[in-house]
C-alpha cells in the first residue's frame, strides 16, 4: 500500500511541477472572478490530468491505509518520496539543488523516517 | 552619476519585486500546509468513526466520501491540490517538498491531541530534524528554473 502511494505521488508531483512551470498561474488568476477560467485552462492540460489520475490512485490508497493505521504513522511513512523526488527534481526537472537544499532535504527525510518509527 | 543612480534604482526595484514574490510564495506555502493538515485530520476523523470495513469495492469508498467529515476533508484536500499546483508553478519541487513537510509534524501533534496517539521520543527527534531541514531549505531561493514566477 505504501509502495503504491509513494510511486503514484512521485509521478504526480513530477508531472505537475513540469507542467505548472510551463504555464505558471499568475496571482491575478486567483481572484474570485477568474478562478473558474483558470481551472478550465488547467483541466485541458493532459499532463495535469494524468497527474490528477495518479493523485487519485494515491488518495484512495491513502484512505485504505488510514483505515488500518494511525494518522501519525500513515502520514509520515508516505513521505518516503521526499528524498526520491529531490533527486528526480535535479535530474529530470533540472532544478538547481544547492548543498544547503540537499542538507535540508536529507534532514527532512531523516525526520520523516524517525516520525514513522 | 546618472547611470549609477539608474542601476541602483533598478537593483532596488528588482529587490522589492523579488521580496513581493517571495512573500506571496511563502503565504501560499502556509495555505498549502494548513489545508493539507486539516484535510488529513478530517479524513482520519471520518475514517476512524465509520463502522464497516471498506474492503476493495469502489462503491464503499464513494459512499464514504459523502459522509460529513470525509466530505470536509475531501473539500480541503481539493483546495490543497489546487493551491499546491499553483505553488509548484511558482517554486521548485525540491523547495516545495521540504517546506511543506511541517505538515507531517502538525499531523503528529493533531494525532496526539485529538486521537491520543502515542508520540515517542523518536517522533519528537524526527520533528526536530524536519524543522532543521525546513530552515535550511527556507534559506535557498524558491525558484531556480524561472526568473519571474508570479506577478
Amino acid at each position: 500500500m505504501v509502495g503504491i502511494i509513494v510511486g503514484s505521488t512521485v509521478l504526480a508531483d513530477l508531472l505537475q511541477s513540469f507542467e505548472m512551470k510551463r504555464h505558471t498561474v499568475a496571482v491575478e488568476d486567483l481572484r474570485p472572478g477568474r478562478v473558474a477560467g483558470m481551472l478550465a485552462r488547467l483541466a485541458r492540460r493532459v499532463p495535469l490530468v494524468v497527474a490528477v489520475f495518479f493523485m487519485a490512485v494515491s488518495f484512495f490508497a491513502f484512505m485504505k491505509l488510514l483505515s488500518v493505521a494511525d494518522l501519525s504513522f500513515a502520514v509520515p511513512v508516505t513521505a518516503a518520496s521526499v528524498a526520491l523526488e529531490t533527486v528526480l527534481a535535479r535530474l529530470v526537472l533540472k532544478e538547481k539543488v544547492t548543498a544547503l537544499r540537499w542538507a535540508g532535504a536529507f534532514s527532512v527525510a531523516c525526520g520523516v523516517a524517525l516520525l514513522a518509527m | 552619476m546618472a547611470a549609477g543612480r539608474a542601476v541602483a534604482q533598478e537593483v532596488q526595484i528588482t529587490s522589492t519585486g523579488a521580496r513581493r514574490v517571495d512573500l506571496k510564495t511563502k503565504l501560499l506555502t502556509v495555505f498549502v500546509v494548513v489545508t493539507n493538515v486539516l484535510g488529513n485530520f478530517s479524513m482520519s476523523w471520518g475514517m476512524k468513526h465509520q463502522a464497516t470495513d471498506l474492503g476493495w469495492a469502489p462503491l464503499g469508498y464513494i459512499r464514504l466520501i459523502f459522509t460529513p467529515w470525509v466530505l470536509l476533508g475531501t473539500t480541503l484536500l481539493i483546495l490543497w491540490l489546487l493551491s499546491r499546483m499553483t505553488l509548484l508553478g511558482w517554486a521548485d519541487l525540491s523547495y516545495v517538498l521540504p517546506m511543506t513537510s511541517i505538515g507531517y509534524v502538525l499531523s503528529a501533534v493533531l494525532g496526539k491531541v485529538f486521537f491520543g496517539e502515542l508520540v515517542t521520543w523518536q517522533r519528537w527527534l524526527g520533528t526536530s530534524f524536519i524543522v532543521v531541514g525546513i530552515v535550511f531549505v527556507g534559506l535557498t531561493a524558491a525558484n531556480t528554473t524561472r526568473q519571474e514566477p508570479a506577478r
